[in-house]
């Protein structure tokens, strides 16, 4: 064989290629809420985030935070979209990594106790400025919504409002056009219900 | 890690320096490879004081991480590496990510720039453990005296437990000159990084039951046999006899079931034999065995064993169902799966039916007439094929360990030569790294000074760290580098001519040493063979030479390597060596195939 390819210059393809092969995903792209508990030490967060854009893994919202001062663990909630193959993996990944001691999926926790989703709340402060009629509606909305005012002069409003993601869009959303200035986010907080703890 | 006790024996204040020296001892090691430079000079100057650790001066970190590799391959042992902050660092991503992609327990540790100065860009500062922590299995920034025997400890336990890692021990030129307790390794308690051993029995009983209903099963295993042991080694080869199962290996997993061996099938994937990979193609049970369905192993994934129930034996978790989902997963240590799955077998009352394993060889050996490694002799010029035939041939009798380089090389090697036993063969096979051979080599000779330790090399790849060479002279290593020189970056142009219209794209090796001439500015002794009538003799001298040798086995230019599985293909549509016309190459890749990146 090799004297037949040998001493060829003709040029046998035209096209580039590859030797990879890429399948077509045909599997339904799931959310799912991961609990992380890991040592609280240096790079540790550095570590968990390396790891979704090393391997191409989403993060839709993270929360981190120590949570037990005397072990110095901290827990950090992961909000991933993937396939189910995928969000696997992650959890796996993530297992394998030496300062992570649990990885727990709530949402596949939660779908085990006949709940769509774990308990999920998240806490945002949002800046309205206004006067007149755009800052009486801006309060009124704050009252409906359970937000309170943890900051105000007459011309500005700073609310805080807590709850459901999907509670605080909308609370954003509405108050847009009414003077939005500024909006910090912590993320979701997130854990089952019932009595077990992870 | 948790202190257990704090008046162990042992136990007494010292440098931080000499706790790095006093680590190594405690943890067994004899030879580490490294580079010296200012931020690790207090650790050298406390390696200088003492006899028990061995330091090999290489020329380039990347050779002192490679050179460790080859070392920690063949032993079973972590292999060590020492280099300084900035350039040494970054200089040894490489072969971390090598050993990473490959399972190799490494221990590097870095000299970094004084705690006070980090962050300041101060001179040869960079983020070590910044940059490597992608790369390795763990690293760690040691910010105090009193906290570097426990990492130190932790860094060979985590390295070598588990699947198999590399770790970077990153430690500021203060701390090594700072005071503190020196702890030895029994006063830390590892609990926090156990990972599990044993697999599930449940999982490993509804394994074995599925193997004793097999009609047509196949092993397949990898790297992970190798590293789990020389028991893992003896079970497999037991677990073969007792089920009289064909078995096939990746290019990780060789020698762990010879090559002698009745029911050996050779190397499957992307350049293994028509019988291994029709074998798997056909096959109604797998049994993957520390192995991880690398892409090159698999070739098309929606084609790949249509009809197999695959039981999947890993220690790493993330291993299984990443890429092919597994109908029996087994989370676990090869050697204690296979334990219990060997006891099984025993007392299993069904076992599969003669006249099915009989129809099932029958087949097997119609794909094996097929002869896939077959090659068209030549009397004109040396035919790699010959090349490693004949190496094979005549290192029969020696204690031989081969390494490789990258490219057509390696696959011939992995083709061609016999592996009969684990830790023998060292190659750079997940990250695909030029320039690993013949460093690795010298660390496999530096492990086993009396071996024969041969690189199977190309003449691209051998430039990419010629320069130990120098290192191997200065430590009395006595490797052979064989150079399967066709003057081509034999891969690169295989691949330009399958799939880039033969337009031959700085594959060329243009301005090539001399390297007869080259081996002897480094001292060594350089031989050249260009005829087929020759390649005994010169083979034989290259053995026979004391010292380092470069033999330049000139061999045909243009062969390609095969058999194949094209891009885009399954494994039962391979291009063979006598099918491989000018044509059927330049059409082995459609249209679908070459879509892909």
């Amino acid at each position: 064989m090799a004297k037949e390819i040998q001493n060829q210059n003709k040029p046998v393809m035209a096209p580039p290629a590859s030797a990879y092969f890429i399948a077509e995903n045909k599997e339904v792209i799931v959310q799912h809420t991961l609990s992380v508990l890991v040592d609280n030490e240096s790079g540790v967060l550095a570590r968990v985030i390396g790891l979704f854009s090393g391997r191409g893994y989403n993060i839709e919202s993270l929360t981190v935070s120590e949570t037990e001062h005397e072990r110095h663990l901290s827990r950090i909630t992961i909000i991933s979209k993937g396939t189910p193959k995928v969000l696997e993996q992650i959890k796996r990944q993530l297992e394998r990594m030496v300062p992570v001691h649990r990885v727990v999926d709530l949402t596949m926790v939660a779908h085990s106790k006949g709940y769509e989703k774990p308990l999920e709340r998240e806490l945002a402060l949002v800046k309205v400025a206004g006067t007149g009629n755009d800052r009486v509606e801006a309060l009124r909305l704050a009252e409906a919504f359970g937000a309170t005012v943890t900051d105000a002069t007459t011309g500005h409003f700073i609310f805080e409002i807590t709850g459901r993601q999907q509670k605080v869009e909308q609370f954003i959303s509405i108050l847009t056009p009414l003077g939005l200035v500024e909006v910090c986010r912590t993320g979701i907080a997130a854990m089952n219900r019932g009595v077990e703890g992870m | 890690m948790t202190k257990t006790s704090k008046t162990e024996t042992g136990s007494r204040e010292m440098t931080g320096a000499e706790m790095v020296v006093q680590a190594l001892i405690d943890n067994g090691v004899t030879d580490l490879f490294g580079y010296p430079g200012g931020a690790v000079l207090p650790i050298y100057d406390e390696l200088h004081q003492q006899e028990q650790v061995r330091h090999i001066l290489v020329r380039h970190e990347q050779g002192a991480g490679h050179a460790a590799e080859g070392y920690a391959r063949s032993t079973g042992k972590p292999g060590v590496v020492l280099v300084t902050s900035g350039p040494g660092a970054t200089n040894t991503v490489t072969p971390l990510q090598d050993a990473l992609m490959d399972s190799i327990p490494l221990v590097c540790i870095t000299g970094q720039v004084p705690t006070p100065l980090i962050g300041s860009d101060a001179f040869q500062e960079c983020d070590t453990v910044g940059i490597t922590r992608p790369c390795t299995k763990h690293n760690w920034l040691v910010s105090d005296v009193n906290d570097l025997a426990a990492i130190l400890h932790e860094a060979f336990h985590v390295a070598t437990h588990g699947r198999p890692g590399p770790v970077v021990i990153d430690v500021p030129k203060d701390v090594q000159f700072a005071t503190g307790m020196y702890h030895p390794p029994s006063a830390f308690d590892q609990a926090h990084y156990q990972p599990k051993l044993s697999g599930d029995l449940e999982k490993i009983k509804e394994a074995v039951a599925l193997m004793a209903s097999a009609k047509k099963p196949v092993i397949y295993s990898g790297g992970g046999v190798v590293n789990s042991g020389d028991d893992a080694t003896r079970l497999l080869r037991e677990l073969v006899k007792l089920t009289n199962f064909p078995i096939t290996s990746t290019l990780m997993g060789l020698g762990c079931y010879p090559a002698s061996g009745d029911n050996w099938l050779g190397m499957l994937g992307m350049h293994g034999t028509y019988e291994a990979n029709m074998t798997m193609h056909g096959c109604d049970v797998m049994i993957c065995i520390g192995a991880r369905f690398d892409d090159r192993i698999t070739g098309r994934l929606d084609a790949f064993a249509p009809d197999a129930k695959i039981i999947h034996i890993d220690v790493d978790a993330s291993s299984i169902n990443k890429v092919v989902h597994a109908d029996v997963p087994i989370i676990g240590d090869v050697e204690h799966v296979l334990e219990d799955m060997v006891r099984l077998w025993r007392a299993h009352s069904e076992q599969p039916s003669e006249a099915d394993m009989k129809a099932w060889w029958a087949q097997i050996d119609k794909w094996r007439a097929r002869k896939s490694l077959s090659y068209k002799p030549s009397q004109d010029v040396i035919m790699p094929q010959l090349a490693i035939e004949r190496l094979n041939a005549m290192t029969k009798g020696h204690d031989t360990y081969i390494t490789t380089e990258v490219g057509q090389h390696q696959m011939w090697a992995a083709q061609y030569f016999d592996f009969e036993e684990p830790n023998h063969w060292m190659t750079s096979g997940g990250l695909g790294t030029m320039g690993y051979g013949l460093p690795a080599a010298m660390g496999v000779q530096i492990a086993h000074p009396d071996s024969l330790v041969v690189c199977v090399a190309g003449d691209a790849s051998v430039q990419m760290n010629i320069q130990e060479m120098s290192s191997a002279m200065q430590h009395g290593a006595p490797i052979k580098i064989m150079i399967l020189n066709n003057e081509y970056m034999g891969m690169v142009r295989q691949w330009q001519q399958l799939l880039h219209g033969n337009r031959l794209s700085n594959s060329y090796t243009e301005a090539m040493p001399d390297f007869v001439k080259l081996a002897e500015a480094y001292g060594a002794t350089g031989i050249r063979c260009t005829k087929p009538s020759e390649l005994d003799a010169a083979i034989k001298e290259m053995i026979e030479t004391p010292g380092p040798v470069i033999f330049d086995c000139c061999i045909v230019a243009l062969a390609n390597c095969f058999p194949m599985i094209p891009s885009g293909k399954a494994h039962n549509e391979m291009l063979l060596p006598d099918e491989a016309t000018d044509e059927a190459v330049g059409s082995a890749i459609d249209e679908k195939g070459k879509a892909l990146v």
